[in-house]
């Protein structure tokens, strides 16, 4: 019989040499994408189905400021994943708070907040949020932060034109309006 | 008096059973002061499911002493869980399970610290599963049994192919379904896991839409037939069908029984209309209170070693009279989940001319039950997606796969497959074997 008061009375626990098998980062990515259950707002597309760690997903909001757009994302997914989180890069050209005219993302969950038992639907419905909530405090896109401040309905009349495609400022954005 | 006064009066009856030798001690119990102490402030229990059996189980574990309780529920209270959920009243309707059912033993029981998680279990990874002494599921989902039953083995650590026993949690796993319950004990690694033992959990019956449509048997066949069919086609009430709205019921009785006589089926009655529109499985609260009531014994003789724990099945039934019994499920050797991690896994199958769905119709069968497998081949060179349906695009560019045959797809003896699933924390790897290749 095993004898719990013994083994575990000195709060020992065995942690070392926990299993780490062939590719860690290949194996948990195909569970991820098997389990992914998106939103109707949102579709995947993988170039090639056997490459599981390279992929574009694309949210067309249906409320907020960004209703009627349509913005796709790269996802890549390195080789320590998911101790390190997938790379994620917006590919529209946004005028967006939280999303450079790189397609840079400052999402928590993508940096400093990521926890390897997130998944790439943590990922999705972070950047879903983003979409519906644009957060001012904690800017990419300063001048677009700032308006959203100062007034939501000129932050609101820049986004809609550059959904339709053109100047906001000295910037231009493409039509990505669906 | 002082805390430790209190609580040594507190429980005086548990201190009679760990500070004394009995007849029917375990040879090797050592009476002494320091087990309750052990159970007190040194065994981290785990709680599951926060409904039926997890109210009494949280109960239970508080009043035979132990005190570092954590417990995970994702649901919320509900009007009809009240009559037997009894750490829950009326105002708690809406509430997470987990918060209120830890709020009210804190309160009521001195010294106890409840914590709770109102979330899914899936939530949450290895690091917080080892700081478990004891886990304890009160589940009504196979599903989540077998994802936590994976997960305590994934745990285990080996050294030099040896189980390091400070690595294992066991699982006390209490299921009650009407008058009928179990309540058993799984040692990781070393006695039946769950996935060993699967084929106690039958699939949950559906019927084939063929069956219903053209060839019913039995009163079942017409309900549903009535249910899935005819309820749309008619639309009686401009609605979906409510299964607590008498005359949605009426009606699907009413045309249930008419297409039973057409095929002479008896037995079609009002209240099995309502068990199948609803799906309902009756809850007993006094099953639940002998279920929980073991799982939390079965605890305390873990945590103390004063007797023998149960070995490691008992079957509990009272529909007529009381009737127990217990026999010891078989560890699988070959079992995928809790054989060894670093014996490679086989699976067999009858020969290479079988086709991709029709060997995911068999990963779905009785055998290995799994509920959406996405399947990948690991080849030398590379990966290959054979298969996934839960994502749109992949599924539309593998789907002309399920036609093929194994050995269309390059699968001989010997290669790896990579299988993934709701029921499992982490992928299969297992190495196809072929009993017969076909030239």
């Amino acid at each position: 019989m095993i004898q719990l008061f013994k083994l575990k009375k000195n709060g020992e626990t065995a942690t070392k040499g926990t299993t780490k098998r062939s590719s860690a980062a290949q194996l948990r990515i195909t569970k991820d994408i098997n389990e992914l259950n998106l939103p109707k707002t949102c579709t995947t597309k993988f170039d090639d189905p056997d490459d599981l760690l390279n992929f574009k997903i694309t949210i067309a909001p249906d409320e907020g400021f960004y209703r009627g757009g349509k913005f796709t994302f790269s996802f890549r997914v390195g080789p320590n994943y998911p101790h390190e989180p997938p790379k994620v890069k917006c590919e529209t050209p946004v005028y967006h708070p939280n999303i450079d005219l790189e397609g840079n993302v400052c999402l928590n969950i993508l940096r400093e907040d990521w926890k390897p038992v997130l998944t790439i639907n943590s990922i999705v419905y972070g950047l879903q949020y983003l979409f519906l909530e644009p957060n001012p405090e904690d800017p990419l896109n300063k001048e677009a932060a700032e308006v959203l401040q100062s007034n939501k309905r000129i932050f609101e009349q820049n986004v809609q034109k550059a959904m339709r495609g053109g100047y906001v400022g000295s910037v231009y954005f493409d039509r990505c309006l669906k | 008096m002082s805390a430790e006064g209190i609580r040594s009066r507190q429980f005086s009856c548990l201190r009679k059973i760990l500070e004394r030798a009995g007849p029917v001690c375990h040879p090797d119990f050592e009476p002494s002061a320091e087990i309750l102490n052990f159970i007190s402030n040194d065994c981290k229990v785990l709680v599951i499911g926060a409904g039926g059996l997890g109210c009494e189980l949280l109960k239970n574990l508080g009043l035979m002493g132990f005190r570092d309780i954590h417990v995970i529920d994702m649901d919320t209270i509900d009007l009809s869980n009240l009559n037997r959920q009894f750490l829950f009243r009326r105002k708690d309707i809406g509430k997470p399970k987990a918060e209120v059912a830890a709020e009210f033993i804190n309160k009521r029981i001195s010294g106890c610290n409840v914590k709770p998680h109102f979330c899914k279990i899936q939530d949450f990874d290895e690091d917080f599963y080892r700081q478990f002494s004891i886990v304890i599921c009160g589940l009504d989902s196979i599903i989540a049994r077998r994802w936590i039953n994976a997960m305590l083995v994934s745990l285990l650590v080996y050294e030099e192919d040896i189980l390091d026993q400070t690595s294992l949690i066991p699982l006390i796993d209490g299921g009650t379904e009407g008058f009928k319950g179990n309540a058993r004990i799984i040692l990781p690694g070393m006695t039946a896991c769950i996935e060993c033992t699967l084929d106690l959990f039958p699939p949950q019956v559906t019927y084939p839409l063929c069956t219903i449509a053209s060839t019913p048997r039995l009163p079942e066949h017409c309900i549903e037939y009535v249910k899935l069919l005819q309820w749309p086609k008619e639309n009686p009430f401009e609605c979906s069908i409510d299964g607590d709205d008498p005359s949605h019921i009426g009606w699907i009785y009413e045309k249930s029984l008419e297409r039973a006589a057409c095929f002479s089926i008896r037995g079609v009655t009002y209240r099995l209309v309502q068990g199948v529109v609803k799906n309902i499985i009756p809850a007993v609260a006094s099953t639940n209170a002998v279920i929980a009531a073991t799982c939390v014994t079965e605890a305390f003789k873990l945590a103390s070693s004063c007797c023998s724990t149960l070995n490691n099945y008992m079957v509990f039934n009272n529909v007529d009279g009381v009737y127990t019994y217990t026999y010891e499920a078989e560890k699988k050797d070959d079992c995928f989940v809790c054989s060894p991690f670093f014996r490679v896994k086989y699976m067999d199958l009858p020969h290479d001319g079988m086709k991709l769905n029709e060997f995911i119709e068999f990963l779905s069968g009785l055998q290995y039950q799994m509920k959406n497998p996405g399947i990948v081949a690991a080849f030398a060179e590379r990966n290959r997606t054979l298969y996934m349906s839960g994502v749109p695009s992949i599924e539309e560019m593998t789907r002309d796969n399920l036609k093929k045959s194994l050995k269309e797809l390059n699968i001989i003896n010997g290669t790896k497959l990579i299988v993934t699933d709701v029921t499992r924390p982490t992928p299969l790897e297992i190495v196809i074997r072929f009993s017969e290749i076909n030239n």
